[in-house]
């Protein structure tokens, strides 16, 4: 009945090959992830290189033509980002292109966006010693603009308040996209220079998914991907937890019509521990779904918000909740949200509820599995833990929880950080 | 039941139209795990004022409604519908569109189970006066929080920017005084008026036997009576093709200023092929001058008058249709400049056979990638399903475009009276 893709694993010169063939996509996805531990000095590197290498090669002097050539392979798609996941970094540089078998033309669609995927990152453009000046400032101007622009966005601004004071003596409250006073003084032969430590340093993991045939596309990724380093694959996750001496609250204040009402807890478990099936099953009782204790009390019972939610940070070991309300419900809301997470502990849910809440966890990771890049991001959990989880043990171990389980993961779970964004003037 | 094949892409729909008027559609996808079904109405924020179902006159209900009502459809008497599909593993959610609402689940478990849910919930209304009070609160909310967000505020700025009296002009989620006024009884007018099974449409993709679930819902639709009814009489006021504001700029609390540039589009009279064909042209056209590998695009970008946010869609329907393009500026009074004699220049130029060669590779790449979502499929089938296109003929269509088509389409495309400028600044102080 469960039909979950298998992936083959394999050590190539410099990276790991991770080979997914399916029938489920008419097109063909390839992902290359480079990791790294989590430094301050870093930060603003590692946000500005891949928005440079996805500008230009040596082969595709500027963005035009680099682009004019990836549209000509029926609009294949590349984009990049750099994540926190835990106290590690990785940069994602994607491509997703069409499967010829869907096609009246000839071209070799996957080898031709192979090529141009390794010039992207292999192959930059460098003028004596530098990236393209011309290009390196323009996308700093961007870079800038991004970083001044978050408080635009008062979610992820919240968001990020409140990891700046949860996890302020931690290396996962740096700033994933840098810092201005770095980034004025970054050159372009500086950046250049932190490309050629990243592109041997970082661990490459690779995938390649899509329907095609596997030994063939060994075959080309031998051919057009070989990288001249070795791959370090030993995990130095050495994520530092506190334990939680006295929970604070901070309000700050800013121009806007509905507060942003974020908690932050500590759940100290993450992906590869025995109880981290057990903290799925909490956050899906908790927060996860529409039917958990936050949507039922804090918007249908008392009509306080439009969204009341949690989720967790599976390699740090966090779980956040958040909620858009008026100013003045900021008191009623906390005290709904806390009351809560006390049901949890005191194990106020039924165990038809863990049974379903169950299968509604299973049923988000298969359809999660059914999307390429979806399944690329679990299977890439392993990676980061150093856990290898095959995809149907994931599904069964979920069904070994217990609502005791639930119950003591909630005893476990420790409130660190409340924060609250409300409009100017205070709470009312 | 009909089978339609599509050799091409590789699909096979089942289909028919029930007795009640109602039309199915199953898409069968063996490889995937899930079972994704969406059952929509030809009726969203734009069906304002019309004649209800047994009256002569027509009436104009609060901006809102739409919405609201699908809120509230998830609640029963004894119980919260979100509830029904927890117990069955899956998950639901729904959306008020211009012109449609729509219902969906998805699931990897007692699909038949969640099937009957679907159809159950949407055809059982109960609307109570303590349940709809209850619901402003949180609507109320949700409106806040658009009223936030400066991406929406610019992007619905130029749309009521764009149009005089057309009802697309009001705010999906209407105003929190606006929904103030709804009622149970209007709630009700509303519901048995749009949502009769002739005005619907249930589309299903995943992994089902077809036969099978034909049956099951054929067995669910005749076991439920439904009046005979006229069709509906829904009035839209008469809207001219010029914009209604040429410019316009609000403040708002953020660190970079927003600037959109919209056209209002031609689509009186069109309907299914004209209609696609329209739309996927502009969006050729826009994608040839404004995408990345564009020349309009490279110029904005290397004068720092655009970032990486600067975006364009084109939305044509029955009623009406506009192209939005802009993003975040530093330089919004320039911007808005330029992009206008860009656009104007459009008269002049003729695209190249080798570009437009490219352009088309592109929408069939764009076209095959988004054929992966099954989400996307049954969404985009049922909308294009109301306006006459056939989302699977969509890939011959475009294969079967010319340079002359676009060539043709670009010389008629841009009027200065069609135009309209749309700006967010950051608040001055004081």
């Amino acid at each position: 009945m469960m039909k979950i893709n298998k992936e083959k694993m394999l050590e190539k010169k410099g990276y790991r090959l991770h080979i997914l063939p399916s029938k489920k996509y008419k097109t063909i996805n390839i992902v290359a992830k480079f990791k790294s531990d989590l430094k301050k000095e870093w930060m603003t590197k590692r946000a500005l290189l891949p928005m440079v290498l996805q500008k230009a090669t040596q082969n595709h002097p500027g963005p035009r033509q680099l682009q004019s050539a990836l549209e000509n392979l029926y609009g294949t798609i590349l984009s990049s980002d750099g994540t926190k996941k835990g106290e590690n970094h990785v940069i994602s540089f994607r491509m997703e292109v069409a499967n010829e078998a869907y096609l009246n033309d000839q071209t070799p669609l996957l080898e031709e966006a192979l090529r141009i995927f390794h010039d992207v990152l292999f192959n930059p453009k460098i003028e004596n010693g530098a990236f393209d000046e011309k290009i390196f400032n323009r996308e700093k101007q961007t870079l800038e603009q991004k970083i001044t622009s978050i408080k635009d966005d008062k979610m992820s601004y919240a968001n990020m308040r409140l990891i700046d004071n949860m996890c302020k003596e931690e290396p996962y409250s740096y700033h994933v996209h840098g810092y201005p006073e770095d980034l004025n003084k970054l050159t372009a032969a500086d950046l250049y220079e932190y490309y050629q430590s990243f592109i041997k340093n970082d661990l490459l993991d690779v995938y390649v998914i899509g329907d095609f045939d596997e030994s063939g596309t060994e075959r080309l990724m031998d051919k057009y991907f070989t990288r001249e380093s070795s791959n370090d694959t030993t995990i130095s996750n050495s994520s530092t937890v506190p334990k939680v001496e006295e929970s604070q609250e901070i309000i700050e204040e800013d121009e806007l019509n509905q507060g942003k009402l974020h908690m932050g807890f500590r759940t100290h478990t993450t992906f590869g521990d025995n109880d981290y099936y057990a903290l799925q099953i909490f956050n899906g009782l908790f927060g996860g779904f529409p039917s958990s204790k936050l949507f039922m009390n804090v918007r249908e019972k008392h009509s306080l918000a439009y969204y009341a939610a949690s989720r967790f940070e599976s390699h740090k070991g966090l779980l956040l909740v958040f909620s858009g309300i008026a100013p003045t419900d900021y008191d009623q809301a906390k005290t709904i949200i806390l009351e809560q997470v006390e049901a949890m502990r005191k194990g106020e849910f039924s165990e038809e509820e863990v049974e379903q809440t169950k299968e509604l966890v299973i049923n988000q990771l298969l359809e999660t599995m059914d999307s390429a890049q979806g399944l690329i991001e679990i299977l890439y959990h392993q990676v980061l833990s150093g856990h290898m989880i095959e995809a149907e043990e994931l599904v069964n171990n979920i069904r070994y929880v217990t609502k005791q389980n639930v119950v003591d993961m909630a005893a476990k779970i420790e409130l660190d950080t409340i924060y609250f964004l409300t409009s100017k003037g205070g709470e009312q | 039941m009909k089978e339609l094949v599509y050799n091409q892409l590789k699909e096979k729909i089942y289909t028919e139209t029930l007795d009640n008027g109602l039309k199915v559609f199953l898409l069968s996808k063996p490889d995937m795990v899930k079972t994704f079904g969406i059952f929509a109405t030809d009726y969203g924020s734009i069906d304002q004022t019309f004649t209800p179902i047994g009256k002569s006159e027509t009436v104009t209900v609060p901006e809102g409604i739409a919405h609201f009502l699908e809120h509230k459809l998830f609640e029963k008497e004894d119980r919260d519908v979100f509830q029904d599909f927890t117990r069955q593993g899956a998950s639901a959610n729904a959306f008020t569109s211009f012109t449609k609402t729509a219902y969906l689940f998805s699931a990897t478990s007692n699909i038949e189970k969640n099937l009957e849910t679907l159809l159950d919930f949407v055809q059982d209304p109960f609307f109570s006066d303590q349940s709809v009070e209850k619901e402003k609160g949180i609507i109320a909310q949700e409106i806040k929080m658009y009223d936030d967000q400066p991406d929406w505020r610019a992007f619905f700025g130029t749309i009521q920017s764009l149009f005089h009296d057309h009802p697309v002009r009001v705010d999906i989620a209407g105003t929190v005084e606006s929904i103030e006024e709804i009622t149970k009884e209007d709630l009700y007018t509303c519901y048995e008026t749009f949502y009769h099974p002739s005005n619907m449409t249930l589309f299903i993709a995943g992994n089902f036997n077809p036969e099978d679930m034909m049956k099951q819902i054929k067995d669910n639709q005749n076991s439920k009576e439904f009046a005979n009814t006229p069709s509906i009489q829904r009035s839209y006021p008469e809207e001219p093709e010029t914009v209604a504001k040429s410019y316009e700029k609000i403040e708002m609390p953020v660190t970079t200023s927003k600037c959109m540039i919209g056209i209002k589009e031609k689509v009186a009279g069109l309907s299914g092929k004209e209609l696609l064909k329209a739309e996927l042209l502009s969006s050729m056209i826009l994608s040839h001058y404004f995408s990345k590998s564009g020349e309009f695009y490279e110029e904005l970008y290397e004068n720092d008058l655009i970032d990486d946010s600067f975006h364009y869609e084109t939305d044509l329907d029955r009623q009406f249709g506009f192209t939005i393009l802009g993003g975040d500026s530093r330089k919004p009074d320039e911007l808005a400049e330029r992009v206008k004699e860009m656009l104007h220049q459009l008269k002049e130029r003729e695209i190249a056979a080798e570009d437009f060669d490219r352009m088309k590779k592109k929408k069939i790449g764009q076209f095959l990638r988004a054929m992966n979502s099954m989400e996307f499929i049954a969404n985009q089938f049922s909308h294009y399903h109301l306006l006459g296109i056939d989302l699977f003929e969509v890939l011959p269509e475009i294969e079967s475009l010319t340079t002359k088509d676009a060539n043709e389409f670009l010389k008629d495309w841009i009027n200065e009276e069609r135009i309209a400028v749309f700006q967010v600044i950051p608040q001055q102080a004081g």
